[in-house]
């Protein structure tokens, strides 16, 4: 099958699944290899789907794709030992004709996504691993498989293979990812009737609620958790960086566990039923540890380059939008007759830097060093907030005043007054 | 304690028998070389465990193809890692 293609996509992911469908739509001969049974099989995620970077691509998607709940509620807890204390927002805004974010199962999405590529004329080839990349001197020009036997060619290859890119490492596009720059996460979902979990998150219908937790619950580790509602189910996951879990003695499933367990946690997973247990990595390094993201006949797109803002939880979104933003690049490449050369790719990078993912990225850039250097951001400030919280909520004949002196002093004692502003300002400076 | 078997026991897996995807590239460099042994504290999945020899083995049937083993491994390079064949390893029925 020595057969050429105008591009081939490695990876059915978001990222993958948009570059083959905006490819295919436009009438490019395109090749897509997933390693996976079907399109999902291998792909974890909370998963929260952004509508807009969909939208864009497959405006009518909620006429079939498989959504969960659109999320009404975002709660975020900080979390002590026993207690949390935490914000809401709840809005029946976010009741619209067309909700802006959705709870999804990624293995059932994934494959409806992969659907609309072959309805598009993409040919998408599963339970094949891409072993290596072929190359002409510095240019990629093709692919190597552990199943179809003789190599296959492209114009360009657009490596959509997650946040283990074996293949961008092997290659020498990029170095192996860093530990303090990547995130370990596992979860699992907890089957309940559908009522159940309308009537513990005083939802109805297709309404759903998500939980963004982060505290003492990661053992001072910079990490954060999720809970979040699905049709009959309930995701809840944890994760911490790895470059800290290899200082720490606690396993991820004993951390997830904890959660569990936790009183605030535990009622609202009762009598459910855990029928998957997961694990990935999120690549976290942001704006300084994104790689190079094209050269000679070969771009890199979602997870492959560290495309996640971890601030604002959002991954899948740049995935998509980088798949589509290099599928346009080699579209209007193609139309002017122009080779995948790295010169012209160039385009991919400046349609990325115009877009949010960079400038949302470029935002957070210091965020990643300052959490690495500041763990009590996620020990000491909660166990702080949550005993602040129950000194002003006990009513035991000690006076208002007297209660704000020892929160106060309760601060100063943990983090010093210079310390205190320093983390003020450091946050401020790393977010603004 | 928290049984992982009975975690990955809801799993789905196609275990590509006899071809395991992940190696300890030496075995000697774990038990001689390496204090942490970090890998069996942090897979997800407990596929290393130590030996009673001061070594760490690797068993990949439960393996949910994160690569944290791998990369944290980064002062010894001591873990061979590669996808399973298409079509093998973890198949996740909800992701």
């Amino acid at each position: 099958m020595a057969e050429k293609f105008d591009a081939i996509v490695v990876g059915a992911g978001p990222a993958g699944n948009a570059a083959a469908y905006t490819l295919a739509k436009a009438g490019l001969n395109i090749l897509q290899l997933e390693r996976g049974e079907t399109p999902g099989t291998k792909n974890v995620q909370g998963a929260i789907l952004y509508a807009d970077a969909l939208e864009r691509m497959i405006p009518d998607f909620r006429d079939d794709a498989p959504l969960e709940r659109h999320i009404i509620e975002q709660r975020m807890w900080i979390l002590d030992d026993r207690s949390f204390i935490g914000t809401n927002y709840r809005s029946d805004d976010f009741n619209s004709e067309r909700p802006n974010r959705y709870t999804i199962l990624r293995a059932p999405f994934d494959k409806w996504f992969s659907s609309k590529v072959k309805a598009v004329g993409g040919l998408v080839i599963c339970e094949t691993t891409v072993t290596e990349l072929i190359k002409e001197g510095n240019k990629v020009i093709g692919v190597r498989t552990d199943r179809l036997g003789d190599d296959i060619y492209a114009d360009v290859v657009i490596l959509a293979d997650g946040v283990n890119s074996l293949l961008a490492t092997k290659s020498g596009f990029h170095k192996e990812i860093e530990a303090q720059n990547v995130a370990l996460a596992v979860k699992e979902i907890h089957f309940m009737p559908q009522e159940v979990v309308e009537s513990r998150f005083n939802i109805k219908g297709d309404e759903g609620v998500v939980i963004e937790i982060a505290g003492t619950v990661t053992h001072g580790m910079v990490g954060t958790a999720f809970l979040y509602t699905n049709k009959e189910s309930i995701t809840l996951g944890i994760g911490c960086m790895v470059s800290d879990f290899k200082n720490g003695n606690i396993t991820p499933y004993a951390m997830l566990e904890e959660l569990k367990a936790h009183p605030a946690i535990a009622p609202l997973l009762e009598g459910g039923e855990m029928k998957e247990y997961a694990a990935h990595l999120i690549p976290e390094g942001g704006y300084k540890a994104v790689p190079q993201l094209f050269g000679e006949g070969w771009m890199l797109v979602g997870d492959s380059a560290g495309l996640v803002n971890a601030v604002h939880r959002e991954g899948s979104n740049l995935a998509m939008t980088s798949g589509r933003l290099a599928a346009e690049t080699v579209i209007t490449l193609k139309a002017a007759g122009l080779p995948c050369s790295a010169a012209n790719l160039t385009r991919y990078k400046a349609a990325m830097d115009e877009s949010f993912v960079m400038k949302d990225l470029r935002k957070y850039r210091e965020l990643p060093g300052i959490l690495h250097n500041n763990p009590h951001f996620f020990s000491v400030y909660p166990e702080l907030l949550n005993r602040a919280a129950h000194t002003m909520l006990i009513v035991d004949g000690e006076d208002k005043h007297s209660k704000e002196k020892a929160i106060r002093k309760s601060f100063v004692q943990r983090r010093s007054l210079w310390g205190l502003m320093g983390d003020a300002y450091r946050m401020w400076r790393a977010t603004r | 304690m928290i049984k992982i078997e009975e975690k990955l026991f809801q799993n789905r897996y196609r275990v590509d028998e006899g071809r395991p995807h992940i190696q300890i590239v030496n075995p000697t460099v774990c038990a001689d070389d390496c204090k942490v042994q970090a890998c069996t504290i942090v897979c997800p999945a407990a596929c290393y465990t130590p030996t009673e020899a001061g070594g760490v083995v690797v068993n990949t049937d439960g393996c949910l193809e994160c690569g944290t083993c791998r990369i944290i491994c980064s002062e010894f390079h001591n873990v061979d890692w590669a996808y399973p064949r298409g079509g093998h390893g973890i198949l996740f029925k909800f992701g």
